[in-house]
């Protein structure tokens, strides 16, 4: 079909153009060809997080009660574990890099001189920092296979949420980026993080929480671990597209956001 | 090629909130011509370039490049365009190759094309062995090259260069101009900002005078210095602090005098006579010097101040 088609014309540029962001998660894939470090790093954090709760926890704790089931503690952490190192390699990039880039080296600057627009910068980079959350969320499951932790072959089904969860998060670390003014406002990005992972009913079921469950349910990282404990363990329920649906809509505002920053800021 | 003009502005406004950066400017510049900004700091140079170069909205007026409103074809306008900016943008994390195959790769150019390209236009600005090493360890005058280069890997119809040889030695500047020039000879629209004049003669066939946001002189290196200034100058220094004492004494010496903090300009179709007159005058200055006029004495004229900073 031609490119001139009434089609093509009233389609959103973000697909007659969809092969531009590409460009820019082409150029990352460059620069970490160079530096397989954080890759490796992206790999040890999960597998010392699952050792210590396989060794030590495990047999403190003992089995815990899960949709009707009763399965092994590590089995309950480890999902929630694998959403946060989605969580965690989507932060990391779209954060400290695209501070740096936006602000420092201006790469974005010499990006935009290019046909390349806000919005395809904005998409590459969060696609970029999606991909490389998914990267350690490949490394975490290959933990817990060797673990025997995995469970099922369900456990193949938390990887598109493990996607969705590097998406959301890295939508909304880029637009929050986009207002930091220095580094010392990344120490916000650490104090925010941490709570996320530890209360996320990340470590015991939202039940714990009593009344303060719905504080809980605020977190997006709370989502992502239900869809990937859902997964996981094989337990569907109909929640799920609530969690589905939040991390979409936290996608689209985050990119929505990234973008305008991005041509308030460079293209002025 | 066709001769309709590849920049075309009319009445061209750039507002940043109050301040207003470029004031209604009128241009036309033709394909193949080498056309030059020439001005102070501030004058609204830049934010002129950076709307031609389709990454600054118009604010007001009229402007096409290649007949296309960068308004809605800004894409479009910038796959034609090869832009090296004031200040290096250089990917850092990339070797100095990288950086061109990946800009190339940005234009949609098949990544063997990319590096083949890439390959030529390290050749052409010299840097064939530095392909592989790191961006950083470039000197001034290799990164501005570089840049160059990755402006190239498009095959741009217009080659925008703000402010190209600012803080390079002179050998950079000068291996540089010969890049340039052999750029204009195959045939490249160059447009480019400066406040260097002897710049703006090497490379200009034609060039505007920008003050505060404003056209103030348009024309042919020659032509601007045949219309604003005298064929020759001559230039006297005093003890300091004496400049503006002897003002007086100079008067009715050649068409115009022109007093700055550093040395007296008198601008004379005859330098050597007038230094005789000085002389005879009974003044002593502590140098003297007769020069052919240039666009600084151009840019003096129109404006009062001189370029130097």
């Amino acid at each position: 079909m031609s490119r001139d088609t009434l089609i093509w014309r009233i389609a959103p540029p973000i697909l007659r153009n969809a092969h531009r962001p590409q460009r820019i998660v082409e150029r990352n894939a460059i620069v970490y060809r160079r530096t397989p470090m954080v890759f490796i790093s992206g790999f040890f954090e999960p597998l010392f997080y699952l050792l210590s709760f396989r060794i030590g926890f495990g047999a403190l704790i003992g089995d815990v009660e899960f949709a009707g089931m009763s399965i092994e503690y590590a089995k309950f952490v480890a999902p929630a574990l694998m959403a946060s190192s989605a969580m965690n390699g989507a932060v990391y990039d779209s954060t400290m890099n695209i501070y740096f880039k936006l602000r420092y080296s201006k790469t974005y600057d010499a990006m935009l001189a290019s046909p390349l627009g806000a919005p395809d910068v904005a998409i590459g980079e969060i696609l970029w920092a999606m991909l490389r959350g998914f990267i350690y969320s490949l490394s975490f499951l290959a933990c817990l296979v060797v673990l025997g932790l995995a469970g099922s072959w369900w456990i193949l089904a938390a990887l598109p949420a493990c996607l969705l969860i590097g998406l959301a998060f890295a939508a909304v670390g880029m637009a929050l980026t986009t207002y930091m003014r220095s580094w010392a406002d990344f120490d916000w990005v650490q104090t925010i993080m941490l709570p996320l992972f530890l209360f996320s009913a990340t470590f015991y079921p939202l039940s714990a929480y009593g009344d303060f469950g719905w504080i809980v349910q605020l977190s997006p990282l709370y989502h992502g671990a239900a869809l990937v404990r859902g997964a996981s363990l094989g337990v569907a329920t109909w929640g799920m597209l609530v969690h589905v649906l939040v991390l979409i809509v936290l996608a689209v505002v985050g990119l929505t956001v990234a973008t305008r920053r991005i041509e308030t800021l460079l293209l002025k | 090629m066709s001769d309709s003009p590849v920049i075309l502005a009319h009445s061209l406004v750039k507002r940043f909130g109050s301040f207003e950066a470029v004031k209604g400017i009128d241009l036309e510049v033709s394909p193949g011509e080498s056309f030059g900004f020439l001005g102070p700091n501030g004058a609204g140079k830049s934010s002129t370039m950076r709307m031609i170069a389709g990454v600054s909205p118009v604010t007001e007026g009229v402007l096409r490049i290649f007949g296309l409103d960068p308004a809605v074809a800004g894409s479009a306008i910038r796959n034609r365009l090869g832009v090296v900016p004031q200040a290096d943008n250089l990917d850092g994390e990339l070797t100095p190759l990288d950086n061109l195959v990946i800009y190339g790769r940005y234009f949609d150019i098949p990544r063997s094309e990319c590096v083949e390209r890439a390959r030529e236009l390290l050749e052409f600005v010299q840097l064939t062995d530095r392909s592989g090493g790191r961006v950083d360890a470039l000197s001034g005058g290799m990164k501005r090259r570089l840049t160059i280069a990755r402006g190239l890997m498009n095959r741009p119809e217009m080659l925008l260069l703000d402010e190209p040889t600012t803080g390079l030695d002179p050998q950079a500047r000068h291996i540089l101009w010969d890049r340039l020039y052999r750029l204009k000879q195959q045939g490249v629209t160059l447009v480019l900002t400066t406040h260097y004049m002897d710049e703006a003669e090497q490379l200009c066939d034609r060039l505007v005078v920008m003050d505060a946001g404003r056209i103030v002189a348009e024309g042919s290196p020659r032509d601007l210095i045949t219309n604003y200034s005298t064929r020759e100058v001559l230039e006297l220094r005093f003890s300091a602090g004496q400049n503006a004492q002897h003002e007086a004494q100079l008067t009715g010496l050649g068409e115009r005098l022109e007093v700055l903090a550093d040395r007296v300009l008198v601008y004379t179709e005859d330098g050597e006579s007038a230094l005789r007159e000085v002389h005879t005058r009974g003044m002593r200055p502590e140098s003297s010097l007769v020069r052919r006029s240039s666009l600084e004495d151009v840019f003096l004229r129109l404006t009062g101040r001189s370029l130097a900073e």
